[in-house]
């Protein structure tokens, strides 16, 4: 078993990770989840920040599973392998924008870089606007990086502040079982605090306990392996390390291999799930997406599992995730089938300049070789 | 000639640590490079890039849960 875990932490660690989630999203989307959407994990924090009354809209609200087990299987990962350091200090409140702005951009595109790769997947030609956005994106990213961008050092933390999130995960999984109805509409009907869709890609979801599971092994193997969507393009230009691209690489097979076998291969532009053919702001909003995700280190996955290990700063990048998701659908930043809304160019370009600001400025005052 | 150097990369979030090492590894012709990480992910990031790079790599770990990677070439 150990022989296992070691090979997780070995160059094969990221390409059975990719696998393993490449098979394992179409998956859950054969068991109900959107197309393409077998885990998304911008979208389902949307649909979470929808279910918890950060927004209302109506077709996008559930609290999704996959988004609980992947922080939760992070953190049983961390605490078997004695990788459970609470820490934090590295500019969070910086993070906190950055994770809004990230979730901003990939709202516009409507996909964080896992679904951007599991779209391709299945056959939707405007992911690779997306792609191609999201490389630009990272490229701006490695530009502040070489002339000396640092968000700072963390610091070690209390234990009990590590244990924030995994409870926070835990009040999630009770409130998805229980789902309280509390509140009363204008006709006295049940309503809220806990709200899920009736209709629209927040009604479609897979099992509970299939979720739960799949986003648990997601979990666990990405901490192991250290899987991260962003850094793979990252190191793969900036270092000529392909170590981390070669798990994306094995996620595009996996999931194109899977989608043919489950009929779910769809190859065109037009009518493709949960997507839309403005490829100038599939582009746009891609590159800010890629850029804030650069500057606070790790793609939207990795940062819920860093946050599972502890990393009170991934974790209030995720928070600033969740309240972007909120800010998108209540302020018409997030796009829909018909495409971009009526602030969603805008909002990637005020993302844009505030990335740009935070690129130029922010510098670890201490750092010296 | 033959350089001795540390690199303190403790704290810093992907990719700092392993720049800071490239670096220093670029700076270096030959010598001892103490690099002090206090992640699994650092210390995994930094032993490939020196073993890549054609350094020796030895990790001893701190009481404090950090570690030590002594890079020699």
């Amino acid at each position: 078993m150990s022989t296992v875990f070691n090979l997780l932490t070995s160059r094969w660690g990221p390409i059975i990770t990719g696998t393993v989630v490449g098979i394992l999203a179409p998956v859950l989307v054969a068991l109900g989840n959107p197309g393409n959407m077998g885990i998304c994990m911008v979208c389902f924090t949307r649909d979470i920040a929808g279910a918890l009354g950060l927004h209302n809209a109506s077709a996008v609200q559930y609290i999704r599973p996959e988004i609980i087990g992947a922080l939760l299987g992070a953190f049983v990962a961390a605490l078997i392998f004695r990788e459970f350091k609470p820490r934090t200090g590295s500019a969070p409140f910086v993070r906190f924008f950055l994770g809004m702005f990230a979730t901003f951009g990939a709202l516009v595109f409507l996909g964080c870089p896992w679904r951007t790769y599991l779209r391709l997947a299945g056959g939707d030609w405007n992911a690779i606007l997306g792609i191609i956005g999201l490389i630009v994106g990272v490229i701006i990213g490695i530009f502040f990086l070489k002339r000396g961008f640092s968000l700072g050092r963390n610091h070690p933390a209390p234990k009990a502040m590590g244990w924030v999130m995994p409870v926070f995960m835990i009040v999630l999984l009770v409130l998805l079982l229980v789902a309280p109805q509390f509140g009363r509409d204008a006709s006295g009907n049940l309503t809220g605090p806990i709200f899920f869709s009736v209709t629209g890609p927040g009604s479609m979801v897979a099992p509970i306990a299939v979720s739960l599971v799949v986003g648990l092994v997601i979990g666990f193997l990405a901490q192991r392996s250290r899987f991260c969507t962003i850094g793979a393009i990252r190191d793969s230009i900036m270092l000529r390390d392909n170590h981390l691209l070669s798990g994306v690489i094995a996620l595009i097979i996996a999931a194109f291999a899977t989608n043919l076998v489950l009929g779910q291969f769809n190859p065109g532009f037009e009518g493709q799930p949960v997507a839309h053919t403005d490829g100038l702001w599939n582009f746009g909003g891609m590159v800010l997406a890629g850029l804030a995700f650069t500057l606070a280190g790790a793609c939207p996955g990795r940062q819920l599992f860093l946050a599972g290990e502890g990393d009170g700063d991934a974790a209030i990048f995720w928070m600033g995730m969740l309240v972007g998701a909120g800010f998108s659908h209540v302020y018409s930043i997030a796009s829909s089938l018909a495409g971009t809304a009526a602030f969603g160019p805008a909002s990637v370009i005020v993302g844009l300049v505030v990335c740009l600001i935070i690129g130029f400025t922010m510098k670890d005052v201490r750092l010296k070789v | 000639m033959i350089d001795e150097k540390t690199v303190d990369a403790r704290g810093l979030n992907c990719p700092e640590p392993v720049m800071l090492v490239r670096k220093a590894i670029q700076e270096t012709n030959k010598g001892t490079i103490n690099v002090l990480v206090d992640s699994g992910t650092a210390r995994e990031n930094v032993s490939r890039l020196a073993k890549n790079s054609g350094w020796a790599v030895t990790i001893n770990d701190q009481p404090d849960g950090s570690y030590s990677i002594v890079i020699k070439k």
